[in-house]
């Protein structure tokens, strides 16, 4: 019987993420007993867990515009450079036009990228994973244009609210990512877009023919997607009180894209979930959060991540789950 | 031509043997990696500076990283007939080929920053370089003198992992802590030289030592990381510079804002002035014919709040970093 429950249990969508979060949350508080204590400091809560919320949220914010990409068929590997672009663009407009200008232009940047990814994947059919390979590699030298190779430091107090600042006690991150998971989650979820965006993935020409501007609707994820990157960029900026272009989102498209799988979406596009992709996201964050904590030589960082993605992604494999009933039904 | 010409002529030219080149009319090539980081960029411009003072023509090329360009490059001066090579090598490896045309030519090449691989040691004149396994040995000895025989908990914050620069900190810093008792690192991981990562791993340093009571000192292997781990003790309310001890290396200005803000301790200079040694070198070697050491170490000054840092702050901002 146990197998059979187990392989039931496996194919629950979501289950098996949520068991792996835990899971990770579990091992987290063993190599660290205080790993769930939680106190306010300055207005705002504190420990690790909300580390793991914080930490996280940058790639939480690009996973919920690389889910929809996805589900597209597409991928945007640009999400990285354009975190860099429009956190120099808001750490060098900052102090001398305040808040609101920063903002905007530092948005309407990532909406620009995202618009310039969708006209080369959507209007002249360029695989997505070329098209935005592009503007990965000349974002970051557009960034570095901008800061002039160095750390632009700002120190206007409504940005840096955005990074360190608070909601209620909740970071001021994490309140953003999970504005940002509602307003996606009504639009896609509350009209039929996500069903159309689905089709799109699924096929691409039957969806055409049954009437759905598929162009449009591939052309308005990637633009959802950079704006969602510019989003994440200048939390990235206003944390760190500065803009480093060469390392902001560094690898960051990579982590998002994992986050996406671990949350169950196909690359082959088609059905996606946002909220497991958030799920995804904390997975990432709780093991790297874990690894710092464990105190355990850095040259095992690596390695131990490599690990638990292998573990977590086997775990949602129907097949594994076949093989693991088969295996059980040979023992009884 | 009568003989009052030629021996004018004659007297004229042994003169201009006897009278070596002067700095004013050396033309110096350097071949730069590029603008990767703000220290590299305060290098460029204190080489240009250190140059003018010296009046020496210096000729950049960037190689934007690449080291087929900076082989380019030198093939390029080679063919100017520069006096003297600079080459900041990108990689240490595959530089044999184009240092052979250049000794070939009979110009000289001093390396800036980085060594190459042992293979190409006769084919420079000298390295000027900084020693990272010192640059942390005075990090940690700064530390021993502050705390003075009390026992002290030490985080460290590594740079990338098997980046040399970050083995070699780690490795002149661990000397002096086996030597002195009192002081033991109890966390290391590596924040990757930069200040998101630096803070990151500070704070979780700080949830894992008792919410930082357990710590009394930071070790970061960069300025860049220290800076971000500021930013973690400050949102833990822990006093960066008071609650907990800070030495880092490098030298860079955002640095002494935090050290004239008392929010930092100490770093060491890795000195973005490595041409100003290698120009002194190569005139020496053009005008008396000194040959220098096969390396000339530069100084890794350490500096603290008692060394007006509003002051070095306001003279290193300008320079590129």
């Amino acid at each position: 019987m146990m197998p059979s429950i187990m392989q039931r249990l496996l194919q629950t969508r979501g289950l098996a993420q949520i068991i792996a979060l835990l899971a990770i949350l579990a091992i987290d508080r063993a190599v660290s007993p205080q790993f769930f204590d939680l106190r306010m400091q300055d207005g705002r809560l504190f420990g690790s867990l909300i580390d793991v919320l914080n930490r996280g949220a940058p790639v939480a914010l690009l996973s919920l515009g690389m889910v929809l990409v996805i589900a597209t068929r597409g991928i945007d590997l640009s999400v990285g450079a354009v975190m860099a672009i429009s956190g120099a663009i808001a750490a060098s407009l900052a102090d001398a036009y305040g808040l609101p200008v920063a903002l905007a232009a530092a948005l309407g940047a990532g909406l620009l990228c995202g618009l310039w990814n969708g006209f080369l994947v959507a209007v002249l059919g360029i695989q997505p994973i070329v098209a935005t390979l592009i503007l990965m590699v000349a974002g970051r030298g557009v960034a570095q244009l901008i800061t002039e190779g160095r750390i632009v430091t700002f120190t206007a107090p409504d940005l840096v609210w955005l990074g360190n600042g608070a909601v209620l006690g909740v970071p001021t991150p994490v309140a953003v990512v999970i504005g940002m998971l509602i307003i996606t989650g009504a639009v896609v979820r509350g009209s039929a877009l996500g069903l159309l965006i689905e089709a799109t993935g699924g096929n691409a020409r039957a969806s055409e023919l049954a009437g759905i501007g598929t162009r449009a609707m591939i052309l308005a994820v990637y633009v959802w997607c950079g704006l969602c990157a510019a989003l994440a960029g200048v939390i990235a900026a206003a944390d760190i009180m500065g803009a480093d272009a060469n390392n902001a989102g560094l690898w960051l498209e990579l982590d998002a894209i994992l986050a996406v799988v671990i949350g169950g979406t196909s690359l082959f596009g088609g059905r996606f979930s946002l909220v497991l992709a958030m799920v995804g996201a904390l997975i990432i964050q709780a093991m790297n959060t874990g690894i710092l904590l464990s105190g355990y030589p850095p040259e095992f960082n690596l390695l131990v991540k490599a690990a638990v993605v292998l573990v977590v992604l086997l775990l949602q494999s129907p097949r594994f789950a076949n093989a693991g009933a088969v295996l059980g039904r040979a023992r009884q | 031509m009568t003989s009052k010409a030629l021996l004018a002529a004659t007297a004229l030219a042994a003169l201009t043997l006897a009278l070596p080149a002067t700095a004013a009319e050396l033309t110096v090539g350097f071949s730069q990696i590029g603008s990767e980081s703000g220290w590299r960029a305060a290098e460029t411009s204190v080489s240009k500076s250190e140059a003018t003072k010296r009046k020496v023509t210096l000729k950049i090329a960037d190689a934007q990283q690449k080291q087929e360009n900076q082989i380019k490059a030198i093939r390029s001066f080679i063919a100017q007939g520069v006096d003297a090579i600079f080459l900041a090598p990108v990689v240490s490896s595959g530089w044999d080929a184009v240092l052979k045309e250049a000794k070939e030519a009979k110009i000289p090449v001093v390396l800036l920053d980085r060594d190459i691989d042992p293979s190409g040691k006769e084919l420079y004149l000298t390295a000027v370089t900084s020693d990272s396994v010192h640059e942390g040995a005075v990090a940690g000895e700064w530390l021993a003198k502050t705390v003075a025989g009390k026992p002290c908990n030490v985080v460290e914050l590594q740079g990338t992992v098997g980046a040399s620069v970050a083995t070699n900190r780690k490795k002149g810093f661990d000397g002096v802590v086996a030597k002195n008792a009192n002081l033991k690192v109890v966390r290391s991981q590596t924040g990757d030289f930069t200040r998101a990562k630096g803070k990151e791993v500070m704070e979780s340093f700080i949830k894992a030592e008792g919410g930082g009571k357990n710590i009394c000192a930071v070790y970061a292997h960069n300025d860049d990381m220290m800076v971000g781990a500021i930013q973690a003790m400050k949102e833990a309310g822990l006093k960066p510079g008071k609650d907990i001890l800070t030495v880092s290396i490098d030298a860079v200005p955002d640095i002494f804002k935090a050290i004239a803000a008392g929010e930092a301790n100490a770093t060491v200079e890795l000195t973005p002035n490595m041409a100003g040694p290698a120009l002194d070198a190569i005139m020496a070697y053009k005008v008396k014919g000194t040959v220098p050491p096969k390396w000339i170490q530069t100084e890794s000054k350490l500096y603290t709040a008692a060394d007006d840092p509003q002051k070095i702050y306001d003279s290193k901002k300008g320079l590129g970093y």
